[in-house]
């Protein structure tokens, strides 16, 4: 499948984590990535504001706003609002590449790009979460907010991508 | 125990219907996040790795003390362990199975000395989560683990000096228990790559005394 890089952002929009994942993922310089990661924590926040309805409840609404504010796609690309309960923000922007994102409750965003009709990015996206709960927020070595230097989460990740990408997401648990 | 205590401490672990033959269930998660506060709070208090590594040991001695008595009594010995074999024995089975549902994955003797026995578990679970950064070089996380034998072995009367060592598993070795995945391999993560293996090593009087005994 084409998977292209992960990115993980902490509550203050500093970039934690940043990996390729796989061969066709273009090489990105790390001062890129620093200001990939706090772009987009900023308009991940102005979208949430942006977005005109909040229903009261946990009900979905779809909003498409046409917007050329997010400069990295050469693309014009459509922003998705959903409320869903926790948090508004970006979770999906389609466009030449798909970018999906996962904010949990503690302000982290998990962010995923792959090429354009990559299947399961979602279930992909939470098995990474589970996998940052467990390799990371249980290892007594690892600062909350600081660069992710765990072996054991680097590797499981990179186990979850091989493991999609030979068997499908069926089998990942 | 008839009286229902209101101190959440001192009532039984988990539902009273998760008691199996071994006592009860706890989630692996639960254990995980306390034993990496365990950690946290030794390494802040800690000038230097070997510091860490003993405070760890002493942390899991009282432990082992105790766990000795219990699994000594739950198993209705008559007769306590005098000889090595059998106390390594009783260590690598009934103490582990007790603790972690399982038995040790092996117990080995040294080619090269004498008082030097390894007894080797695939999966820990005291560093299933835990990932050492580079600077911390040798320091394994199992440090807790050996305290627990140490102190099952002083209490038996048996003075040893027992360490933790992580070393990696080898490309055909058989990982996990007998029938595929071990009881602690948790979903979704990749098999381990290193094994602990903890070395315990006997001192001189102790050595001597069996000896006197095989005669």
């Amino acid at each position: 499948m084409g998977f292209l890089h992960l990115f993980i952002v902490n509550k203050s929009g500093g970039l934690i984590l940043h990996r390729p994942l796989g061969p066709s993922a273009p090489s990105i310089g790390t001062n890129e990535w620093l200001r990939i990661g706090s772009t987009f924590h900023s308009l991940h926040a102005i979208a949430a504001e942006a977005g005109p309805v909040r229903l009261p409840g946990n009900k979905n609404s779809f909003f498409s706003i046409v917007s050329k504010l997010f400069v990295i796609m050469d693309n014009a690309c459509r922003i998705l609002n959903v409320t869903d309960g926790a948090d508004d923000g970006i979770e999906d922007i389609q466009g030449g590449i798909v970018l999906k994102c996962l904010q949990t409750r503690t302000g982290i965003k998990f962010v995923l790009t792959a090429e354009p009709g990559t299947p399961d990015l979602d279930v992909v996206l939470r098995e990474i979460y589970v996998l940052y709960s467990d390799c990371a927020l249980k290892d007594p070595f690892y600062e909350l907010e600081m660069p992710i230097r765990c072996e054991l989460f680097t590797n499981a990740v990179e186990n979850l991508i091989e493991r999609v990408n030979a068997e499908g997401v069926g089998k990942v648990r | 125990m008839n009286r229902t205590t209101s101190n959440i401490l001192d009532r039984p672990l988990g539902r009273s219907g998760g008691r199996s033959s071994e006592g009860s269930v706890v989630s692996l998660s639960a254990f995980a996040y306390i034993y990496s506060e365990l950690v946290q709070y030794h390494q802040s208090r800690a000038a230097s790795i070997s510091e860490l590594e003993r405070r760890l040991e002493s942390a899991g001695y009282g432990v082992g003390l105790k766990v000795l008595e219990m699994v000594a009594y739950r198993a209705k010995e008559t007769k306590r362990e005098t000889r090595l074999m059998s106390i390594l024995h009783f260590v690598s089975s009934s103490v582990w199975k007790s603790l972690f549902g399982k038995s040790a994955d092996s117990l080995e003797r040294s080619i090269d000395h004498a008082d030097e026995f390894m007894i080797v578990d695939y999966e820990p679970i005291t560093s299933t989560f835990v990932s050492v950064p580079s600077d911390l070089g040798q320091l394994s996380a199992d440090a807790y683990l050996s305290g627990i034998i140490a102190g099952v072995l002083d209490g038996a009367g048996f003075t040893a000096r027992v360490t933790a060592h992580s070393v990696k598993v080898e490309e055909g070795e058989v990982s996990g228990a007998a029938g595929g995945g071990g009881v602690f391999t948790v979903p979704g993560m990749p098999p381990r790559k290193d094994k602990a293996v903890f070395l315990v090593k006997f001192s001189p009087e102790v050595l001597s005394r069996d000896a006197a005994l095989e005669r």
